[in-house]
């Protein structure tokens, strides 16, 4: 009986063979860079030593699965910086220039793919730094491979406080702990607001996050938190009146939603009817104009949330990147943050390259720690808090006349 | 006194949605004798149909009914349409195989036709433009929009006419015969595989006329809206007693309870899940064939 | 005779196991493959423990039970923080594993009594019920990190471990399936009524069907939440018992090899349709709709693995006598 038992577990790792030497990671077909996407393993460093070569990271990114919206913006994100950096002359080693290419793997919003990406990133050879998952429960299931292996990994969208305890880990943007601080501050002593009240989903751990070291730090500077309420985003929750009847009761100066901008206005909109008059609240999830689209009955006027750029604080370069945007995916919408922070995390990943003078593991992660001020359309970022953190201000940004009005910055 | 008054439009707003859905998966269930995982994505693409033609409409014409009912009829039959090529690409090829490979068939069909959509229309949520004009009627001091009262009426009209023709009309008999005993039907001289594929048809219409009410309701969608959709809808007909339309009914209007009262009455409201299932599983219990089901005598 | 053709198929096993498990030190120890594939590998040993284990009672038991994936939930966790607590060094991680399958088992003893009543999609709501239960409760509880999962957790799972509990997972089930109980279990399957007139106790035969189902798949969650050091309720909702129910049909319930091979299977079409972008699952589910209607009882149906070495001989024997007959 086991005979043919091992004849069927011969083949099941022959076709794990198959699985595993056959997944070439390859660029998404429409907007790869000129750069040849290579199909082995062994990119060999040799190819890319002997003068103008190529080099390559890894996008651990969110295509399919519950959010795709992730993904696709990620790649727009990552395209506009590698497109403009190899038309800019590349990175510049030692008088050597190398074009930047890389390679995409989808995570299913999978832990499981997720992690599988990140292994086979690192075992390849000719992958420097993998940038992404964007999603913090996909980062964490890198952390430990990430670790072990070495290779340095920058998420741009992760807030999660617990993942740059590797020391090879980094991220392009603030921390849940810090927004939570701000959002806390800026009700407390902004708003004038005594009261508050949260709904947050609980199933995902950033909004919990920031919902957590909200009421931390907003209890105490004196206001009172009257509703801390949660729902279960994995199930499909659409109808939050029940929660909204028990707030608009309390009624709260203002009513925090940390949460994705999809689900914003059926919130708001139950919210009102349920008959709360107070403002509302976001953090960096509000960051896409699709927001204001929807809002025909104008409910979020006056709502301020955390973000992390702002055209009329921008830079230049945030300028010239928002209208490149503009021009590569048409004038429908500006850049959501998603797209704004993998872009600065190509551009972080250029400079530890070129503060390192190579593109080895370890050289980049010792050139990512010393990155004194980087100058990104997200912000200015020091990352001198001794981890993946860096130190960057944050936008207020307040919704007015159906816009996104730039209110205050906040530094740490 | 208001809230009482406003959670309970709220419940019957939610309770018509999870019903229409629950009857439509019973309907195929009953009917065709399958578990149908696919209906989440039928429920997902009438959703971007309907947005899909009512945006297109709206360019042309302003009174809201008239792109209502146009968009219910177009999105009625592409998604009738659809679920008949399932039907028949996925289902019955398997109709005599074990029950459970239907299962793996309908979670394939619905997983393809999802992507397919996300391929179609993109990752970006949509919107789904007023179907129902933005009226707000005042009701002894609260606000009640037009929609929630529409959403309840159309529900209702929609199980009349159902009822209606289940028991008046030759199909409804035939569909009811099919779904009794569907070897005794075929002796009978009914064309059962015809009947089968009506009762896709009407599940699609029923999902429909569902999405046009939660996109009422809800307005923004994505692509996996259908996702969570399909295993309320199984929770809600099981519930109710599957293969029942009333019980489909009663099963939605007590999930949609739970739902709508868990979270005020609860401490913790994220304990809510665990108290809908606690409860879902004490009445299975007590009525292991549902709440309406009827007592299937087995034979030896 | 006989004790010596017993003789000759036990040592036949042994050889085989030790030639698989030299393989696998190959494999491991000097990198021949990339630590991807060999993560790839694991997964697929771990989810074919997982399917062994959803099999006992979908497969022979006939069941429709969505309970698996609070099973998995429930022995993962429990390993996880048997290592973190108690069972701390490293040569102790069997007896973590065994102590989170032990603790799934009791649990699964409990779904069981459901299953003596309810019937059929009543019955799967149940254990949908009690799967999503438990992920909520994790949601919830902060000891266990809530809906941020565990970390840190001690990696201790590798391809020698997966290994010897699938060989473990594969005894069992042989055994309890070859077993009267096994039997019974197949009785009850095919005619409830019919079993209990002849005597078979059907609610302790399901009552043990739940329990090794829902030990095994304890076993599964155990390790995999110490191959990534992390774990989170995420992985254990609606996509799980999806999965899981996917990899059983699909490979065939009722077969052991099956299961495997539904894992297996899975894990391939998981890895293979990657390139394809935002088609993958369009390709993918055309794929199982393709496979099940080709295939209605599963890759390997119920055949259990006497059943093909039987065919295998006649197709021999044919071929030998027959010549130019079938081909």
């Amino acid at each position: 009986m086991k005979r043919l038992l091992m004849i069927a577990l011969c083949l099941l790792v022959l076709l794990a063979f198959v699985a595993g030497c056959s997944n070439n990671a390859q660029t998404p077909e429409d907007e790869s860079p000129s750069a040849p996407a290579s199909d082995d393993e062994d990119m060999g460093d040799e190819d890319a030593a002997t003068g103008g070569g190529v080099i390559y990271f890894g996008l651990n990114y969110e295509l399919t699965g519950a959010n795709p919206i992730i993904g696709e913006s990620s790649v727009k994100g990552i395209d506009m910086a590698v497109d403009e950096i190899n038309a800019a002359g590349g990175i510049v080693i030692d008088g050597e220039t190398y074009t930047l290419d890389y390679k995409a793997l989808d995570n299913g919003f999978n832990t499981d793919e997720a992690a599988v990406n990140a292994q086979e990133f690192a075992d390849d050879a000719g992958i420097c730094a993998m940038i992404g998952p964007n999603d913090s429960d996909m980062c964490m299931a890198t952390q430990a491979i990430v670790t072990e292996e070495g290779l340095p990994a920058i998420s741009p969208w992760s807030t999660l406080v617990e993942l740059t305890d590797s020391p090879w880990y980094f991220r392009a943007c603030f921390t849940d702990d810090f927004q939570g601080e701000i959002l806390a501050k800026y009700a407390f002593e902004y708003e004038d607001a005594k009261t508050a009240a949260v709904l947050y989903d609980m199933s995902n751990p950033y909004n919990e996050g920031i919902a957590t070291r909200f009421r931390e730090v907003y209890e105490e500077i004196g206001g009172e938190v009257v509703e801390y309420l949660s729902y279960n985003g994995k199930t499909g929750e659409t109808d939050f009146t029940s929660q909204m009847t028990k707030i608009a009761s309390a009624q709260p100066d203002i009513l925090l939603l940390p949460n994705f901008y999809e689900e914003i206005i059926t919130q708001t909109t139950q919210a009102r009817d349920m008959g709360y008059e107070g403002k509302f609240m976001g953090s960096d999830t509000w960051g896409d104009t699709s927001l204001l689209e929807w809002d025909t009955e104008n409910l979020l006027d006056g709502a301020l949330w955390v973000g992390h750029y702002h055209k009329d604080v921008a830079s230049d370069a945030a300028l010239a990147f928002i209208e490149n945007y503009h021009e590569l995916y048409g004038t429908d919408g500006d850049p959501n943050d998603i797209v704004a922070l993998n872009y600065d995390a190509v551009y972080l990943l250029k400079l530890a390259i070129e503060n390192a003078q190579s593109y080895d593991r370890e050289a980049i992660r010792d050139g990512l720690m010393s990155i004194e001020t980087y100058e990104g359309v997200t912000g200015t970022m020091t990352f001198d808090n001794g981890n993946g953190d860096p130190t960057k201000s944050a936008v207020i940004i307040q919704i007015s006349d159906g816009e996104f009005k730039y209110l205050d910055t906040v530094q740490p | 006194m208001n809230i009482f008054v406003q959670q309970f439009i709220n419940f019957l707003q939610l309770g018509s949605i999870y019903a229409l859905n629950a009857i439509s998966f019973s309907m195929v269930y009953g009917i065709a004798g399958l578990v149908n995982f696919a209906h989440g994505s039928f429920f997902g693409i009438s959703m971007y149909v309907l947005f899909f033609i009512s945006t297109l409409l709206f360019q042309l014409i302003e009174s809201t009914w008239i792109v209502y009912v146009i968009a219910l009829i177009g999105a009625s039959i592409v998604t009738s349409l659809v679920a008949v090529i399932v039907e028949k690409a996925a289902y019955s090829p398997l109709k005599n195989a074990p029950k459970i490979a239907v299962v793996v068939s309908s979670v394939g069909a619905g997983m393809a036709l999802e992507y397919l959509i996300l391929n179609i229309w993109g990752s970006k949520a949509k919107r789904m433009p007023d179907l129902i004009p933005n009226v707000t009627f005042k009701i002894a001091d609260i606000n009640v929009p037009l929609f929630k009262i529409m959403i309840v009426v159309i529900a209702i009209v929609t199980m009349i006419v159902l009822t209606l023709v289940i028991k008046k009309t030759k199909l409804g008999t035939a569909m009811r015969a099919v779904s009794q005993d569907r070897v005794a039907a075929g002796f009978m001289g009914i064309a059962t595989n015809r009947v089968v594929s009506m009762s896709f048809v009407f599940g699609a219409v029923l999902a429909t006329i569902a999405a046009s009410l939660y996109g009422t309701a809800y307005t923004i969608f994505a692509y996996n809206v259908g996702e969570n959709i399909i295993w309320w809808s199984f929770i809600a007909a099981v519930l109710g007693g599957i293969g029942s339309i009333g019980g489909s009914v009663v099963g939605g209007f007590i999930i949609a309870g739970i739902s709508i009262l868990a979270p005020i009455v609860l401490p913790v409201s994220s304990y809510k899940d665990i108290v809908a299932f606690a409860v879902l599983i004490i009445v299975l219990l007590v009525k292991p064939t549902g709440l309406l089901g009827k007592k299937s005598i087995e034979k030896i | 005779m006989k004790q010596r053709n017993a003789k000759n198929t036990i040592t036949l096993n042994l050889i085989v196991v030790a030639v698989f498990f030299a393989v696998l030190i190959v494999i491991k120890e000097t990198g021949i493959i990339a630590s991807s594939t060999l993560l790839i590998l694991q997964y697929i040993g771990i989810y074919s423990i997982f399917a062994l284990g959803i099999n006992m009672v979908n497969g022979y038991l006939g069941v429709f039970s969505l309970s698996h994936a609070g099973f998995m939930a429930i022995g993962a966790y429990s390993a996880a923080l048997s290592t973190r607590y108690f069972f701390m060094a490293e040569w102790m991680f069997p007896v973590a594993l065994i102590f989170g399958g032990a603790v799934a088992m009791l649990v699964g003893l409990l779904v069981a009594i459901p299953s003596f009543k309810a019937k059929g999609d009543y019955l799967a709501i149940i254990t949908l019920g009690f799967s999503l239960i438990v992920q909520s409760i994790l949601q919830n509880v902060r000891f266990v990190g809530a809906s941020k999962g565990m970390n840190n957790i001690a990696k201790y799972t590798n391809i020698y471990w997966v290994f010897a509990f699938l060989l473990l997972a594969i005894f069992i089930v042989s055994r309890f399936v070859n077993s009267k109980y096994g039997r019974s279990l197949k009785a009850i399957r095919e005619d409830q009524t019919a079993s209990m007139l002849v005597s078979v106790d059907v609610r302790r035969n399901k009552t043990i069907a739940f329990g090794v189902s829902a030990f095994l798949i304890g076993i599964s969650g155990g390790l995999i939440s110490h191959l990534l050091g992390y774990t989170s309720p995420s992985a254990y909702g609606f996509t799980n018992i999806v999965d899981g129910l996917v990899m059983v049909y699909l490979g065939g319930m009722g077969s052991i090899l099956g299961s495997i091979f539904g894992a297996a299977t899975w894990q391939a079409l998981v890895q293979l349709l990657k390139d394809l972008g935002t088609w993958r699952w369009v390709v993918g589910g055309g794929l199982l709709c393709l496979i099940m209607v080709i295939r209605p009882k599963g890759i390997f149906g119920y055949m259990e693995i006497k059943d093909l070495i039987r065919t295998a001989k006649e197709r021999l024997n044919d071929r030998k006598q027959g010549g130019n007959t079938n081909e």
